[in-house]
């Protein structure tokens, strides 16, 4: 360990720290360095693969005699199993394999829940066969509605031990056993401070009631796995955030050694946190194809895809704030009953307790069940939602002290990085004036703009590995485990390996999506890359020092004699002797015929360094029509910090995908299920609407560098901040243009015109 | 359920066909069947038109052409993501005009020129808007990225230079879940010529903006609150 001291800090303001250093692990990049390829904007390595219909994703693979799986879902949103018979789709033409996934006396808690699956050599035949499944059913009290569901009496989703589904992707703390009363589990609590204290010392209180609905990750690459196995070993092609947790889950639930299977993950069609482990359907694939002695491609339908593979859970979110009238938080107070089906940790108290300063604090999360289908992590577990409330709590609050909603913002806000995005992004989308553009020529339209802020966590984990090999000619390999879900992980790898090396990109290959290379992060949190460009660069770093050495060596002199060519070009040049000088390529040569291979493990975050939480504003113009209720979003400011961005093009890119999200969350998506039926009424993607082309506003991204030295590179993940504040936003422009607060998401043209009438004084 | 009328072969009309065959079937079982020989059930020899290569394959008449394209054929660049025409992963050309190939029964593209995402490169070039899709990041993870260039490159084949509403319009029934939508207005743009390349910018979009430096670095004791309960390496937040 090395004490090093390293400047850290933001837009040309920076301080010096000491900081350790693991053995072996380079010092974070100062501020003055001048970079090559990093953070410019740089077209991703495999986009000539997706953009000529050649990338290979998971769902193309083709193997000789490849069979279709499929799987029977429960059409009920409760009932037990008394008879799964499977004789007579054993008996259709081509079936290879049946297996039951529910047994008799099991309980299906939802309608979609998986019964049994099967294998035929057709996708034809297994649909055939798969309406030859006979089960017999007994029907359950179910409920599907949250408010119905906590009320005495209410059809109980779990009678006994309550059983949900943790996953890789989950917020900390979901494992925690929480005790559970009917349908209710919680509270989950959290305290600071006195809040009735705090509120003693309010001038002025709000409170108000916030509801969200579900949302739906819709990832276009349906869940689901190619399984193929060779004697004892299995082989997998997945679509999945995380190669090594399928390969860890069929290991441990088909009882055979980790080392005996294989995941592949080349090209993947979207996630947003719910593609982690093997799931039920990458289970019984593999199972199928053992039964079979075939390889077996189980991929779900649309349909199975609305149903069954999780969402973001709804929420009813009672806040309480307080405030002096200088514009001074005094209390905050949270009660949450999120909804996630048969799942729990639907909590949203993240943003309020992580984004503005306030000594009196208070948080209840309360988990409702249902009969429907199970929430998991999505895109910033528990933030849209939570941010939703919040903000427009900050903004009800400002109100009622009669001060600018920025300007009390900016008053409760501890972050610099963020005071200073709002600054920025106040001015670029005309914040001052924003009063005087509500009205416009046409008397029925009415323009809004409204802000939100984003906070995220620099979670890059450690101990993931990658190596970097040196050929003679000079060319260099990447091996690093990780998928690219889409976000340019593959790109990101490739860049901070050639930057270390000082090498073009076009000389550094990249090996990446199986689990036989060097274990890389599983892709959630906004951690991969904060996770895996310190260990590309540490990596990177020690096999430039072996070529070095073979240089030293050559020259004669000590190692550390040894430094980066003083013209900025690829080689090296001794320090005692300006004279001597090698180029990169010439240095390789020196090399032994095998080359070298230099292999590292990501280092521990540096706790000394500028821990500080990732900021973010967004500001968003709105424009509604009063006639119809129509609302669109005319344009988003969004200004970010994500560390020293790797590569700005494909950073900008998921910006505009938060963002995008966010708008499609706050206007559009909502999971609807019918109460009689218990059934979801909208499992496709013609009615459950998402954003389209038409909807898209024009989004302006501005991204502040932060060298925050918490590893070598300053890494931090962007995907989930991106989409934090977007609906907040809109939701604060669309009250700030119909001068009335609309408190429930989606915002459909229906509750804005309700609110137009409210805010003319009702029509009742 | 909208028929699309970019499709030639819509979903009504395949309701209709069915329900025509199936009344007839009932009415007059024994009579000599009537204009084109009924097929199936099971698998039937047809040949296939597809990126200016004949292909000839048997499939059910069930199955629809992008099943048939994918699993029949290897052509896997057109994907499927919906399955009834609301998505527009699986545009292909049929006759030179965009069509859902998930709508469109295989046998039903009999004696029709198909075009897929393999048939936009000659010789291995990527053609001037894939080229383009590239250059601008108009893809993410990529998934619909077939579907939309098949969209766009109709687009352009149309006389004179697109709007900003007509690129729009033209991917309308394109659905992207990543939201790379304002990086494919702005390949399109490139690809008609609009903006030479030279415009684009060539630095990344940074703010240059000083502040002043005070508690820049104030440690925020809510930080190590709210990272102690997060987790190390294993497991993230979705």
């Amino acid at each position: 360990m090395s004490s090093e001291d390293v400047r850290l800090g933001f837009n040309g303001n920076f301080e010096s720290k000491k900081i350790d250093i693991a053995p072996g692990d380079p010092a974070p990049w100062d501020p003055s360095r001048k970079f090559r390829l990093l953070g410019t904007r740089i077209p991703r390595l495999d986009g000539r693969a997706k953009a000529s219909g050649e990338a290979r994703y998971s769902i193309d693979v083709r193997l000789p005699g490849l069979l279709y799986g499929r799987i029977l879902r429960c059409p009920h949103p409760a009932a037990t199993v008394e008879e799964v018979d499977l004789s007579a789709a054993r008996k259709m033409p081509g079936v290879k394999a049946t297996l039951v996934l529910l047994d008799r006396g099991g309980i299906a808690r939802f309608a979609g829940q998986e019964v049994a699956a099967l294998a035929a050599d057709s996708p034809e035949h297994a649909e055939d066969a798969l309406a030859a499944i006979r089960v017999r059913y007994k029907a359950r009290p179910f409920v599907v509605d949250s408010e119905a569901a906590r009320k005495a009496g209410a059809p109980l989703v779990f009678e006994g031990e309550t059983q949900t589904k943790s996953s890789a992707g989950d917020m900390p703390g979901a494992r925690k056993a929480l005790p559970r009363t009917g349908n209710v589990q919680g509270p989950r609590a959290f305290e600071k401070g006195n809040v009735e204290e705090g509120f003693r010392r309010a001038d002025a209180v709000v409170q108000g009631t916030y509801v969200t609905q579900v949302q739906t990750h819709t990832a276009l690459e349906t869940h689901g796995l190619v399984a193929q196995w060779e004697g004892d070993e299995l082989t997998i092609w997945a679509s999945t955030q995380g190669i090594s947790g399928v390969r860890d889950d069929l290991a441990r639930e088909l009882g055979i050694p980790a080392s005996k299977v294989r995941v592949h993950c080349q090209y993947m069609g979207g996630g947003f946190g719910a593609k982690f482990g093997a799931r039920v359907e990458g289970i019984a694939a593999a199972k199928l194809a053992r039964e079979a002695s075939a390889p077996v491609k189980l991929f779900l339908d649309r349909k199975e895809e609305q149903l069954a593979t999780g969402n973001r859970p709804a929420s009813r979110q009672w806040i309480r704030a307080g405030a002096t009238k200088d514009g001074k938080l005094t209390a905050l107070h949270l009660v949450v009953h999120g909804n996630g089906g048969t799942n729990g940790n639907t909590g949203t108290s993240a943003p309020l307790k992580n984004i503005y300063a306030c000594d009196n604090v208070k948080t209840e999360e309360f988990d409702v069940f249902t009969n429907a289908g199970p929430s998991t992590a999505m895109r910033a577990p528990g933030h849209p939602q939570g941010a939703f409330a919040l903000e427009a709590t900050m903004d009800e609050l400002a109100a009622k002290i009669g001060m600018d909603p920025l300007e009390f913002r900016m008053k409760n806000d501890p972050s610099a990085v963020r005071r200073e995005e709002f600054r920025i992004g106040a001015e670029k989308i005309g914040w001052k004036d924003r009063d005087s553009r509500r009205a416009g020529k046409d008397p029925s339209i009415r323009r809004g703009v409204g802000m939100g802020a984003a906070v995220w966590y620099n979670t890059g984990g450690t101990g993931y590995r990658a190596s970097v090999a040196i050929h003679r000619d000079g060319s260099a390999e990447v091996d690093h485990g990780l998928q690219d879900l889409g976000t340019g992980s593959r790109t990101m790898v490739a860049i901070v390996a050639a930057e270390e090396l000082g090498l073009p990109l076009d000389r550094v290959s990249v090996r990446i999506g199986d689990t036989a290379l060097p274990t890389g992060p599983e892709s959630g949190g906004s951690t991969t890359t904060p996770s895996s460009a310190p260990t590309i660069r540490a990596a990177a770093f020690r096999a430039r020092a072996r070529v070095a050495e073979a240089v030293s060596k050559s020259w004669k002199v000590p190692p550390e004699d040894v430094a980066a060519a003083a013209d900025g070009s690829d080689g090296f040049t001794a320090k005692s002797d300006a004279s001597k000088k090698i180029s990169w390529k010439d240095a390789c040569a020196l090399l032994p015929e095998e080359g070298i291979t230099a292999m590292a493990e990501r280092a521990p975050n540096h706790e000394d360094a500028w821990k500080r939480f990732t900021a973010g504003a967004q500001f968003a113009e709105v424009e509604v029509d009063t006639e119809t209720g129509q609302v669109r979003v005319q344009r988003v400011v969004a200004v970010h910090d994500c560390g020293l961005v790797v590569n700005a093009l494909t950073t900008e890119s998921q910006i505009q995908g938060g963002v995008l999200q966010g708008i499609s969350y706050a206007l559009y998506e909502n999971r609807v299920l019918d109460r009689a039926t218990g059934k979801m009424v909208n499992p496709n993607v013609e009615q459950y609407k998402i954003l389209g082309s038409k909807d898209t506003p024009e989004i302006e991204t501005i991204v502040l560098p932060v060298y925050d030295g918490v590893n070598n590179t300053h890494s931090v993940g962007i995907g989930e901040p991106s989409t934090v504040p977007t609906a907040a936003a809109v939701a604060n422009a669309v009250s700030h243009a119909i001068g009335a607060r609309i408190s429930s998401l989606p915002i459909t043209p229906e509750a804005v015109l309700e609110a137009v009438d409210r805010a003319r004084g009702g029509r009742a | 359920m909208s028929d699309d009328p970019r499709s030639g072969f819509t979903r009504r009309d395949l309701v209709r066909g069915a329900l025509v065959g199936a009344v007839a079937a009932k009415v007059a079982p024994a009579a000599e069947p009537k204009g084109p020989a009924a097929l199936g059930p099971g698998v039937e020899r047809l040949t296939l038109d597809i990126n200016g290569q004949t292909h000839e394959l048997f499939v059910e008449p069930r199955v629809v052409l992008v099943d048939a394209l994918r699993e029949g054929l290897g052509l896997t660049g057109t994907k499927v993501v919906c399955g009834r025409g609301a998505c527009g992963a699986c545009t292909v050309l049929v006759d030179g005009a965009i069509a859902c190939s998930c709508l469109m029964l295989a046998h039903e593209a009999r004696g029709k020129k198909i075009t897929t995402i393999e048939g936009l490169a000659a010789d291995g070039r990527l053609s001037p808007v894939q080229e383009a899709f590239v250059a601008a990041d108009a893809l993410q993870c990529g998934f619909c990225t077939s579907g939309m260039l098949m969209s766009c490159h109709a687009l352009l084949e149309r006389p004179g230079r697109p709007t900003r509403d007509e690129i729009r319009e033209a991917v309308a029934g394109n659905l992207c879940r990543c939201g790379t939508y304002p990086h494919v207005f702005d390949a399109v743009e490139r690809a008609a010529g609009l903006r030479a390349a030279h415009e684009q910018p060539a630095e990344p979009r940074m703010a240059l903006v000083r502040t002043s430096p005070g508690d820049l670095l104030a440690p925020d004791d809510r930080v190590d609150e709210a990272l102690a309960l997060l987790p190390g390496s294993e497991g993230g937040l979705g």
